[in-house]
């Protein structure tokens, strides 16, 4: 499978509210894309329409098109769930399901989306999702404390455990270390580089520097006082970093705004 | 005296005032509990659970068709109003945006606020009257419709302080809406809907106003769905009025179980609420 997915002219709205406008870009099938841009810029907005996640805030409508293997994701044939399954999300803070736990919260995608029951291929999946994201060695003897137990590091890594167990094609991660300590962050880099030879990774981050450090691309994105935010430059991020093409993206990465 | 002077005493005396006021709440909660039980504890022979009552001036008999035809009604208008006012609590909660959901919303307030006996006409109007009897049944309609909009609320409530970025975690893993409904959200928020169910419940308990014209009062054994069935607020009020000493201390005993069994349920509430974060 190619996992190649792009967007097309695609504008977000909030109610009468355009949050972001004809962003068009294809983002590179087993490699890191960045967003990064200022706050209120529309990075979530653009993450969350990725997955049609956007759609379950009230009153809001996308146009244009989100191209997923050659089709788009928001053809009217398209069911959510199996879509969702192949595009996998991490949110910015931690959300692990407080009544389940540690080894539940990892297997309710494989259990409640799929239809895997049996028993050691379950124990299977918790494992090598925990190993992946790099938190069984913390949590093998204690599977069965409430996911809630764990530490904000921990339950983001947890997080990422569960987005990875349903084995999605593209993963989209908003901010996943925005709330963590640098030793976390460095294991949720680490991690991203690891498993970026199985998964199509987009990530949004406010930090320069690990946008520099573990991404292929960089998107630039900006939004005017009034205006909806629009894609500026978009590029290999040894480019963006070194030589931006746009005097925009020059400021923001110098940090003379934003 | 300064400002600041001032200021404390009032505070200081405002404090006491209100301390005043929950001592004196509490003292009359413990004179009402302590005054039925040196009333009602003589009579809680074993008999008053196994027996059914007997004639005046025979002694033995006891309470307990009235207890089993309590349990029976409590009962059936659970299995009723839980799953009803359950689900319409998650409804709103969840989806509870449009014109439908605000009138839902504003019939379950009004609902709280009506005489439960204007409830039991309602039920003997629309059970009792057309099947020409008093019966078991039409005295759970009453119930059920008193427990529902307490039901509503507090589900409503509960399911309503389930952050929903709980939720968006659930569907972004690809778990169908219905399922992230009530195997992610419904779970999270169960403390506090079995709190509302255990409320309501002991709400019911003690109510005799709807039964009077509904169960209406058996003195025999029944468990018959159509038929009169005892009640235990019934007996107590039947045997309260009545002239003789017997009867009415059976009619304290009585008081006494309906209001050991509403401590129990609100204690089973309470702690149903603390194991919140609890697994
Ligand atoms: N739930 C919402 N309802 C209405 N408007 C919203 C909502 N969420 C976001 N917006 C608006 O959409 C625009 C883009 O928001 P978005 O959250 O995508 O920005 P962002 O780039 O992710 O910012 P940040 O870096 O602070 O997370 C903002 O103007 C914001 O006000
Ligand atoms: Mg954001």
């Amino acid at each position: 499978m190619k996992q190649e997915l792009r967007t097309d002219r695609l504008s977000a709205f909030y109610g009468a509210h355009c949050a972001i406008r004809d962003i068009t870009m294809t983002f590179r099938p087993k490699s890191i894309t960045a967003l990064i841009g200022p706050s209120g810029c529309g990075k979530s907005t653009l993450l969350r329409c990725l997955n049609r996640m956007h759609e379950v805030i009230a009153n809001t409508t996308v146009k244009g098109q989100v191209m997923l293997d050659g089709s788009n994701v928001y053809d009217s044939g398209i069911d959510t769930t199996s879509l969702r399954r192949r595009v996998g999300m991490v949110f910015q803070r931690p959300n692990p399901f407080p009544t389940m736990s540690i080894s539940d919260n990892v297997l309710a995608g494989v259990r409640l989306a799929g239809d895997v029951s049996d028993r050691s291929t379950l124990a299977e999946i918790a494992e090598r999702s925990l190993r992946r994201a790099a938190l069984w060695d913390e949590v093998k003897d204690i599977l069965n404390r409430p996911g809630t137990s764990l530490s904000g590091g921990q339950q983001q890594r947890l997080c990422i455990a569960r987005a990875l167990a349903i084995e999605p094609e593209v993963l989209l991660m908003d901010e996943p270390a925005s709330s963590l300590d640098p030793i976390s962050t460095m294991k949720i880099e680490d991690l991203m580089r690891e498993i970026k030879t199985d998964f199509t990774i987009i990530i949004v981050t406010h930090n320069m520097q690990q946008a520099a450090r573990v991404s292929d691309f960089t998107g630039f994105m900006l939004a005017g006082e009034a205006a909806p935010g629009e894609l500026i430059e978009f590029d290999e991020s040894s480019k963006i970093f070194t030589t931006p093409q746009d005097k925009r993206t020059e400021d923001y990465i110098t940090g003379r705004f934003g | 005296m300064s400002r600041l002077a001032v200021r404390n005493a009032w505070s200081a005396f405002m404090i006491c005032v209100a301390a005043a006021c929950a001592g004196i709440a509490a003292l009359l909660l413990a004179i009402i509990v302590l005054y039925v039980l040196s009333k009602g504890a003589g009579a809680l022979r074993p008999t008053f659970f196994t027996q059914i009552p007997r004639p005046v001036g025979i002694p033995g008999g006891g309470v307990a068709n009235a207890i089993l035809g309590s349990a029976e009604i409590i009962a059936l208008a659970s299995i009723a109003a839980v799953p009803i006012g359950t689900a319409a609590g998650v409804y709103l909660a969840l989806f509870g945006r449009g014109r439908v959901a605000a009138s839902v919303r504003f019939l379950s307030d009004v609902l709280t606020g009506v005489p439960s006996i204007a409830i039991g006409v309602f039920a003997y109007a629309l059970v009792v009257l057309p099947a020409r009897q008093f019966s078991a049944v039409s005295a759970s309609v009453a119930l059920g419709i008193i427990m529902l909009p307490i039901i509503v609320r507090t589900t409503e409530e509960a399911v309503r302080l389930v952050p929903h970025t709980i939720r968006e975690g659930a569907l972004a893993l690809g778990i169908p809406a219905w399922k992230a409904t009530l195997l992610v959200t419904v779970p999270v928020a169960r403390p506090g809907i079995t709190t509302g169910v255990l409320l309501a419940i002991a709400r019911v308990a003690g109510e005799s106003a709807p039964l009077l014209f509904t169960a209406f009062g058996n003195p025999q054994w029944s468990v018959g769905l159509t038929h009169p069935i005892a009640a235990l607020p019934l007996v107590i009020f039947q045997y309260a009025i009545s002239p003789y000493k017997d009867w009415q201390q059976t009619a304290w005993g009585g008081a006494l179980v309906l209001i050991a069994l509403v401590f129990a349920l609100n204690l089973a509430a309470r702690v149903a609420l603390r194991s919140r974060f609890a697994r």
